[in-house]
């Protein structure tokens, strides 16, 4: 089989742009993509689209109205926060099986403000406030508790996040948000689920991001193998069986699952890793997946964010890019900004945030309900 | 709040709080004949081992313990906060989320696996009709002590 290539990827500056449409959004970053390539539209052999919130609208053949309506198969992908993963791999998929040589992975998503989902029901009354919580706030609290159940993680820890990858945001230009915020200014935010403050919530942004992949002999005959970034690993998996997972979604597990199949596909160990994007929608997730990836051993994500090896400059840095905490988080559009920035970090390009020599990236999402995707990428 | 009788006149909040002959309510669940597992609510083939055919239907306990939780200080418009949002597991099998009611609404005084009773009351919210809902609660089993 084929080996499979980024050749184009980018996105657009993740913010609030409540009066574009979807497909405009989708649009610029697949024109974006297409542009990094040196590549066009009539270039591509199919679309995969990733939207969540319209998952019935044809996203994808909305965004090639904008674009291009060449006639090409067009794959809508929702999966929840794995959604854009999800049309990536669909892509991946594509050229490695030898159906494609060029494909466009397009991620979308125009949200709202404010918490996700609604209190409202169709009939009888909302089960919020009275069956417990099914914010996603509450959550992923459920999800950091759970990990301070086991390994007594306090609440400073969890915060130690939010400042962190906020930190990192203010190094990279597509974020959402470029400032500063203090460990006290965290703790002291608004609570929200404890432990998760308002700071450590993700935020809710409209974005898109685009990657073009190519199959080995494309790439070398059109030329781009001088920036292309290798896809090594492509893994997703559904949530197995675990206990309580039917009344608390178990993101641990899933990720496990997905971690391990990727390693393997990828033929490398956590050690080989130079960089990780993985799913921060609240702080309390990031500790729990610094285990579940395996760039710790069980009980140290606590020790991971005290000793600093998971900021710019540690050991393994962890979302650099400022993570879905500040660079937004367009579900959608998520997991192929993630491949956007693992690409711009394993090519030398992302300036005050690069790390320094990276060969080798991992993205990580999940999605609620339950879905991982991890890929890992490698500088060609 | 918390009441016994007279909670057949309201609707069951979940498919899986059921009402015995002399109207008492009861969780109902599901155990595996293939691997043992229990789980809340009916069903008729099994996540854990994907059996089929040999679920029996079983009263779950309402004895517990407490899991996990979040004090929950913003919801969605309308929910009145704090809350406690708890996990807590059934003695016998099966873990069920709900409201942790009779406790300070403060993470300090919470302790994971603390005893809990399920026990069954008024969701105190009438739907657009004006119907009435039976749920579940919890409460720690030392609450009477404390009050």
């Amino acid at each position: 089989m084929t080996e499979v290539f980024v050749v184009g990827t980018d996105m657009i500056r993740f913010g609030r742009f409540p009066h574009r449409t979807v497909a405009n959004l989708g649009g610029e970053a697949a024109l974006l993509a297409l542009d990094d390539a040196g590549l066009t539209i009539k270039d591509m052999q199919a679309l995969y689209c990733g939207n969540n919130i319209l998952a019935n609208r044809m996203v994808g053949q909305q965004v090639l109205r904008e674009i291009g309506q060449t006639g090409i198969p067009v794959v809508n992908c929702a999966n929840a926060c794995a959604t854009g993963a999800t049309a990536f791999r669909e892509g991946w998929m594509a050229i490695k099986s030898g159906v494609y040589d060029l494909v466009l992975c397009v991620g979308v998503e125009q949200m709202g403000k404010g918490l996700l989902g609604s209190g409202e029901v169709e009939t009888g009354i909302s089960p919020e406030g009275i069956l417990g919580s099914m914010t996603t706030p509450s959550v992923f609290a459920h999800v950091g508790m759970e990990h301070s159940r086991r390994y007594g993680t306090t609440f400073e820890q969890f915060a130690k996040v939010s400042v962190k990858n906020h930190h990192h945001s203010s190094f990279n230009p597509k974020a959402m948000y470029q400032v500063e915020t203090p460990l006290e200014e965290v703790m002291n935010a608004e609570m929200i689920s404890y432990p998760n403050t308002k700071l450590m919530c993700s935020v809710n942004v409209d974005g898109s991001a685009a990657a073009v992949l190519a199959s080995e002999k494309m790439a070398k005959k059109l030329g781009l193998m001088s920036r292309a970034v290798r896809v090594r690993a492509s893994a997703l998996t559904s949530d197995p069986f675990t206990d309580r997972n039917l009344t608390t979604p178990d993101f641990n597990a899933v990720t496990r699952l997905a971690a391990g199949v990727a390693y393997e596909m990828a033929g490398l160990g956590p050690d080989d890793i130079d960089l990780v994007e993985l799913h921060d929608c609240f702080a309390t997730a990031e500790i729990v997946h610094y285990e579940n990836l395996g760039l710790c051993a069980d009980g140290e994500g606590g020790r991971m964010i005290d000793s600093g090896e998971t900021a710019l400059g540690g050991r393994i840095p962890v979302n650099v890019s400022g993570g879905l905490l500040s660079k937004g988080h367009p579900l959608g559009a998520t997991g192929i900004a993630n491949i956007y920035e693992l690409t711009t970090h394993l090519r030398g390009e992302a300036g005050q945030r690069q790390v320094e020599g990276a060969r080798i990236g991992m993205s990580h999402v999940v999605g609620l309900g339950t879905a991982c995707a991890v890929h890992v990428l490698e500088k060609a | 709040m918390t009441t016994e009788t007279g909670s057949a006149d309201l609707k069951p909040m979940t498919p899986f709080i059921k009402h015995h002959a002399d109207g008492r309510p009861y969780l109902s669940g599901s155990k595996c004949g293939a691997c043992g597992e229990v789980y809340v609510g009916e069903r008729s083939t099994c996540a854990r081992c994907a059996a089929r055919g040999v679920m029996e239907t079983v009263e779950l306990s309402t004895k517990g313990k407490l899991y996990n939780f979040t004090v929950v200080h913003r919801s969605f418009p309308g929910v009145v906060t704090p809350f406690v949002s708890a996990i807590v597991e059934l003695e016998g099998g099966g873990s069920l989320k709900g409201n942790l009611i009779d406790v300070e609404p403060d993470p300090k005084t919470l302790k994971f696996d603390m005893p809990v009773d399920v026990v069954f009351a008024d969701a105190g919210k009438a739907d657009r009709q004006g119907g009435r809902y039976l749920t579940y609660f919890f409460k720690p089993q030392n609450a009477q002590v404390r009050a």
